[in-house]
């Protein structure tokens, strides 16, 4: 293992699985820093290409960036975090592009949401308590696209709500009468409002049952192949990543270790630290193997 | 023989707000038997009732009606007899967060319930006594673990800590309600192995409580499987995952993710919008009658 | 086993909470119902049992040891809050002893400031800096024996019945509410106006048994949620008696609470003083700065202009309140760690702002960019790329 390697390991054939994708977002050399005493840097010079239609898994434990990365690349970091370095770049499916750590203002509220939403970790606190359902899908499109009568915003509401599986009568319900996995269901139909181009999912599923979480993710999936956009999904559940998503870029520290397709993940990782995350999961069906009932010694102290 | 045994416990909860005394019943009909050197999971996801169940039987809830015999005897609510019983049953809880207090050191926490339980007297026999269970659950060097406090710890230790302490009285049954489902993934795996250790150690009779299948399975004899406060299906680990009865339990099973099914999800999906009929088929069908097809 | 020795082991250490004593995030999962976790702030809060994230990147500042942690971070606000308390207490203590006796009336009447009396003189003649002195003495024995037994009070009536629950809280919380209802400054007008004499520490019990209502209120509810933490359960289970975990695991996480309670109480107690003793029922033979200021008012102070003997208690009362208030902000700040960071955190993105923004312009011009070609690992992908393992 020399220390020349700069970048994330991974394998010949990954740049061949990528090779004739259109990408949608780049992120190059980027750098997050919290800034207290000492500074950390919680993100450090991370490039990523995240291509048109893909499902690119984040993967990592806690503290290792991946929730303020993809806060950094959407400009919603809030102080003491700060983007120190690098450029993020939306090649937009009209061929412009367009540099976002630069968008301030009128243009940045016009770009997120509309090309880039995102679904946030404890979505289902999220929602607005003493607002119903439909209020909060009217301000999305109030924001966001000013001319739409209110006629238009209610067939669109209703429309989203059915996309997402949940019945449209739901639409005057106020977030405490929904069940968790419904509240999801809103927070995904609000953040595809806008028919965004990009969906940054952070941890959407994590507190959800198993159940549940599967009938999140096949409605995530179907309506990504009705609608073709890109989705990074953040979570510290590999075998999540490992089932549903093409690409995974695993994270530690603040830096990318391994970048590859699932399937090269699953079946020769390269990183030791990639190998020591799929070794904390026990196959479900497969061998008992050497785990715990027979005493091997993975029992050491903490980190 | 020692065992800890549950028979037919049933609790009730009253619902506020509805009307005169609506009853909610989380628990309904539990029965099984820890023994030493066995450990059973209660697996479920939220709303089963299986944190329930750990509540009533470490005596933070009283069951509606059931009971947990100990040895064979009734166990008791009260005074020195509930005394007796909190020294051979401990409970590590979830959230290591939450578990310790914030104001105290570690120490402190060991030493409450060595002195509560009578193992140790006089500065030096506690201090070596809390030394030693630290040392046993891989806290080096003991001292100056001893001396921290919580928030000083990262989450396995802390968890460790409240493992030390469940031994502290010299218990001999442990309930662990999820007890790493809060930690970081890639400490899961040692702490379970730690509290696999101490169990072959200690002979413990273990209760893992968790509503993950695959630590299930590794990490216990038998599986009791609970949907709504009732038990719907139990047996030997390998049995239940490998060759599962219950209808429920299969369709945990399929839900659990796997990534030996990669690409299958969007072939469904694939073929589910090609074919135009959005929830048919068996998976669908089994989830209305679970009653989560309004997730 | 190098690894295993904790000395080598890096920490996160702690961060925000909302909770009564920062508690912490450290690696592993932030649990549910944590509002905030760390830095960074999670534009949405409300945690719910989401497996690691909130603690995203870890948040230094060097763990500080024990009972020091729970001490107000030194600041502006505290440092002027202790000197005007301290300073003020001091001079209750040590002045009398220095100063002329203020009941003699040997001087002559109405007497602005002067070298001989460093406040003047009031209607009787008697030394204005030396009545100040004896004022100070006894508005603050007032007022911390008033603000004590409130305390104490609160904390039976508060603690006890949020953690018991049942018909104890119940049969508590009536009491309580009782006297919550009961307005309280009139409540003392009718008690001191009903006794015929009145010294300085029944004053004071008076004021202390009617004003522990609203912080009772405040310490039941932080009681009864703190009883559902899991600490408390563990306890429980571990064999600890109720009396036990009340004082042992439940109090002390709450002493900033008690802490600004307490200065509250002796706030509203030197200024419920001051008003009895101004509308005539304060203390009768003491002097305070209450009845300093009801004598200058009787005599027509105002009138004749000598501010010289209603300015000082005055200013005295207002400047001891505004020191115990500016402690009080500064607990606030370890009751709700989110005041102390919030503002510092802002500070310090400017800063940095400001050094990135003076680093670019004196930085040469970049060379142009390096070409994307599409792979993500930039142009050392072959370099980096492993062969099979």
């Amino acid at each position: 293992m020399t220390a020349l390697t700069t970048g994330p390991l991974t394998t010949p054939d990954h740049a061949e699985s990528i090779a004739g994708l259109a990408p949608v977002l780049t992120a190059r050399n980027v750098s997050i820093e919290y800034e207290v005493t000492p500074p950390v840097k919680a993100v450090k010079d991370v490039s990523l290409t995240l291509h048109r239609g893909e499902i690119l898994g984040l993967a990592g434990e806690s503290g290792c960036g991946k929730t303020t990365l993809a806060y950094g690349i959407n400009q919603l970091l809030k102080p003491p975090a700060l983007r120190t370095a690098g450029e993020i770049v939306f090649h937009d499916q009209d061929g412009t592009d367009i540099d976002v750590a630069a968008l301030e203002g009128d243009a940045l509220r016009a770009f997120r949401w509309d090309k880039i939403s995102m679904v946030f970790q404890g979505a289902m606190n999220s929602l607005n308590p003493v607002i119903s359902v439909r209020s909060q899908l009217f301000d999305v499109f109030t924001t966001h696209r000013p001319g739409m009568s209110n006629a238009e915003k209610l067939e669109r509401s209703r429309e989203l709500l059915q996309l997402v599986g949940v019945d449209p009568n739901r639409l005057d319900s106020f977030a405490h009468e929904l069940s968790g996995g419904m509240r999801q269901r809103v927070m995904i139909a609000m953040a595809l409002a806008l028919n965004p181009q990009v969906m940054i999912m952070d941890e959407p599923t994590t507190a959800l049952d198993v159940v549940v979480q599967r009938g999140i993710l096949r409605e995530i999936m179907r309506l990504r192949e009705q609608f073709n956009f890109a989705v990074v999904f953040i979570t510290h559940d590999l075998p999540l990543l490992l089932e549903i998503s093409d690409r995974i870029a695993v994270m530690r520290h603040g830096e990318i270790v391994e970048l590859n397709t699932s399937a090269n993940i699953f079946a020769k990782p390269q990183h030791e630290y990639t190998r020591k995350l799929l070794a904390s999961f026990p196959s479900l069906t497969g061998d008992r193997g050497s785990f715990v009932r027979s005493g091997e010694s993975t029992e050491g102290n903490a980190l | 023989m020692s065992t800890l045994e549950v028979k037919n416990l049933i609790k009730d909860f009253r619902v506020r707000g509805s009307g005169a005394g609506k009853k909610f019943r989380a628990v309904d009909d539990v029965s099984f038997t820890l023994e030493p050197g066995r450990t059973i999971a209660l697996v479920g996801e939220s709303g089963s009732g299986k944190s329930t169940v750990a509540r009533m039987i470490s005596k933070l809830e009283t069951p509606t009606s059931g009971e947990i015999l100990i040895d064979g005897r009734k166990s008791a609510t009260r005074g020195r007899a509930l005394a007796e019983y909190r020294r051979n049953v401990q409970m590590v809880f979830q959230d290591p967060f939450a578990s310790l207090n914030p104001f105290h050191t570690i120490a402190h926490h060991i030493e409450r319930p060595l002195r509560l339980h009578g193992k140790a007297k006089g500065r030096t026999e506690i201090d070596a006594q809390v030394h030693q269970l630290l040392e046993r659950v891989n806290l080096t060097p003991a001292p100056i673990v001893a001396a921290r406090r919580p928030h000083e710890l990262s989450g396995g230790q802390r968890q460790r800590v409240a493992i030390a302490r469940a031994l502290a009285p010299g218990a001999r049954f442990l309930v662990a309600d999820e007890p790493v489902s809060m930690l970081d993934v890639s400490i899961r795996l040692s702490v379970l192995n730690l509290l696999a250790r101490l169990q072959r150690e200690e002979s413990l009779g273990v209760l893992y409580i968790t509503h993950d299948l695959a630590t299930a399975r590794h990490f216990s004899d038998e599986i009791i499987v609970m949907f709504r406060g009732k038990i719907v299906e139990r047996g030997p680990s390998d049995e239940v995952i490998l060759n599962p009865q219950h209808d429920y339990t299969k369709l945990l099973l399929g839900a659990a993710p796997n990534p030996e099914n990669h690409g299958r999800l969007r072939e469904e999906v694939r073929r589910e919008l090609a074919s135009a009929s959005a929830t048919s088929g068996d998976a669908g069908a089994a989830r209305d009658r679970f009653g989560t097809a309004d997730l | 086993m190098a690894d295993d020795d904790i000395r080598t082991q890096e920490f996160v250490t702690p961060a925000t909470s909302s909770s009564p004593v920062a508690e912490t995030v450290a690696d592993g999962i932030a649990p549910r119902d944590r509002t905030e976790g760390l830095v960074p702030d999670v534009p949405t809060p409300r945690d719910v049992s989401t497996a690691g994230l909130t603690a995203d990147a870890p948040v230094v500042a060097p763990p500080r040891r024990g009972f020091r942690e729970m001490l107000p971070r030194r600041s502006g606000k505290l440092i002027v809050g202790l000197v005007l308390t301290i300073g003020i207490g001091l001079f209750a203590i040590i002045a009398p002893f220095v100063t002329q006796d203020p009941w003699n009336y040997d001087n002559p009447v109405f007497e602005p400031p002067s070298a001989a009396h460093l406040l003047g003189t009031n209607n009787l003649g008697a030394d204005l800096f030396a009545q100040l002195a004896e004022g100070a003495a006894g508005s603050l024995t007032v007022g911390l024996v008033a603000g004590a037994i409130a305390v104490v009070l609160s904390l039976f009536f508060g603690i006890v019945a949020g953690y018991v629950g049942g018909w104890t809280d119940e049969g508590l919380s009536l009491v309580t509410n009782v006297m919550l209802v009961i307005p309280g400054l009139p409540l003392v007008i009718v008690i001191a106006s009903y006794m015929e004499s009145r010294s300085m520490w029944i004053i004071a019990v008076v004021l202390g048994l009617t004003s522990w209502a609203g912080s009772a209120i405040v310490l039941r509810s932080q009681a009864k949620s703190l009883r559902s933490r899991d600490y408390v359960a563990a306890s429980r289970v571990a064999g600890e008696k109720p009396m036990r975990i009340i004082t042992v695991e439940i109090l002390p996480n709450l002493l900033p609470l008690l802490a600004a309670q307490f200065l509250f109480a002796v706030v509203l107690a030197i200024l419920a003083e001051a008003g009895l003793s101004y509308l005539g029922l304060g203390p009768s033979g003491a002097i305070t700065w209450g009845t300093m200021l009801n004598q200058a008012s009787q005599h027509n102070a105002f009138t004749i202009g000598a501010w010289w003997w209603f300015v000082p208690p005055g200013l005295m009362i207002a400047l001891f309140g505004c020191g115990l208030s500016l402690i009080n902000f500064s607990i606030d700040e370890i009751i709700n760690p989110k005041l102390r960071t919030a503002p510092a955190a802002v500070k310090s993105v400017r800063k940095a702002r400001k050094a990135q923004v003076r680093d670019e312009d004196t930085r040469p011009d970049p060379e142009a960019d390096a070409p994307v070609d599409g792979d993500d690992t930039g142009g050392n992908a072959k370099e980096k790329e492993r062969v099979n393992a």
